[in-house]
């Protein structure tokens, strides 16, 4: 999933500035799960936003909606009946995918209440942890399920390094040596011999070279 | 501010803090009538949402009632109910509330007269706080 966590409030309040009504947009996907930006996160920032401004004499009229999915065209047009004329601004608590779905369908003022992070998973309950690069070109089937290319801090694709030391990397003792990972599960699969060919530099066009990324799927096209 | 009554709210764990406000009750104890008392399930059922919204919605103080540590009904609960308190406490502090209207307490349900005692004293505590920022009016700046 899409790992997220929301800004500090001091400075959602500054983005939100003067708004007197704002739409607070939460998503039921990504963020949802990773406890960022749900229907639950809606109602605590919400609450949070309408007693700060109350105590400063400046009341803010909000409006609590959670979408199934913000980076969907059809779940983000059922926003619509609640974009009133008197809405000052939205409020986003997707990723930033979610944020720039809803200014691209609405002519208003779209705010982001989070910070997106990573794509990742839970490690434990209230942890998250990166796991994916998004390169574009999975590498996973050569080095045992473990990625090097996020979970090594210089992505190297023949390691380990010279960093490596203990099972740890230089970069942070906190965590495991990406390479050290790779090898270990390697040999408990008795599949050392694959880390014996040599990787070819990675071919980064698939990544973020050349612009946005597309995938387009002409059987599920419906026009 | 002589005359402030402040208006206390309690989420209290029905296995422990609730007994207990019922065995003051049997006991005849006073405590003050500023607490206003709602029965959860576990007090690790407390929200940071509804702990928001009591303020919202009027109140000066509120206060969660969790089992004696290690004796939640549902093993950790009250442990949780700590955790959210500790968080609820830093964003009160940050929207101007003032993280020191919340707290939690660990009580079993022999508790009664310490049940009573917590109320006077968070009551007392409230009331030289004075009232919640939202309830003072126009002139809270």
């Amino acid at each position: 999933m899409i790992v997220a966590e929301q800004k500090p409030l001091a400075e959602i309040d500054k983005l939100i500035g003067e708004a007197k009504k704002i739409l607070v947009v939460g998503c039921g996907g990504c963020v949802t799960v990773c406890l960022a930006g749900g229907e639950k996160e809606v109602g605590i920032l919400a609450a949070a936003l309408r007693i700060k401004r109350k105590k400063e004499g400046n009341p803010l009229e909000t409006v609590e909606v959670t979408l199934t999915r913000q980076c969907d065209p059809e779940y983000v047009q059922q926003l619509e009946k609640y974009v009133t004329d008197d809405v000052d601004l939205i409020l986003s608590l997707a990723c930033g995918v979610g944020v720039q779905y809803l200014a691209e369908r609405y002519n208003k003022w779209v705010v982001p209440a989070l910070n997106t992070k990573f794509a990742g998973g839970s490690i434990q309950h209230g942890v998250w942890e990166e796991r994916c690069g998004l390169c574009g070109e999975c590498i996973l089937y050569k080095t045992g399920g473990i990625c090097p290319i996020i979970r090594c801090s210089k992505s190297i694709l023949n390691g380990p390094c010279g960093g490596s030391q203990n099972g740890r990397c230089e970069v942070n003792k906190d965590t495991p040596c990406a390479w050290q990972l790779i090898y270990d599960r390697m040999k408990a699969l008795g599949k050392l011999d694959l880390l014996l060919e040599i990787q070819p530099p990675k071919d980064w066009s698939y990544a973020r070279d050349g612009g946005p990324r597309k995938v387009v799927r002409e059987d599920v096209m419906i026009e | 501010m002589a005359d402030f009554e402040p208006k206390i709210i309690i989420f209290s764990c029905f296995y422990c803090g609730y007994s207990a406000a019922d065995l003051a009750g049997s006991l005849r104890l006073q405590y003050p009538a500023n607490v206003r008392l709602i029965e959860m399930p576990c007090s690790g059922k407390t929200d940071a949402r509804v702990l928001l919204e009591a303020f919202e919605r009027g109140a000066d103080g509120v206060y969660v009632v969790g089992c004696m540590e290690g004796d939640c009904h549902f093993l950790k609960g009250n442990i949780r109910a700590k955790k959210r308190v500790r968080y609820v406490k830093k964003l009160l502090d940050e929207i101007g509330i003032g993280g020191e209207r919340l707290e939690m307490f660990n009580l079993s349900s022999s508790m009664g007269p310490r049940f009573a005692e917590v109320a006077r004293e968070f009551t007392e505590k409230i009331r030289k706080l004075g009232p919640s920022p939202l309830n003072k009016g126009g002139d809270c700046r």
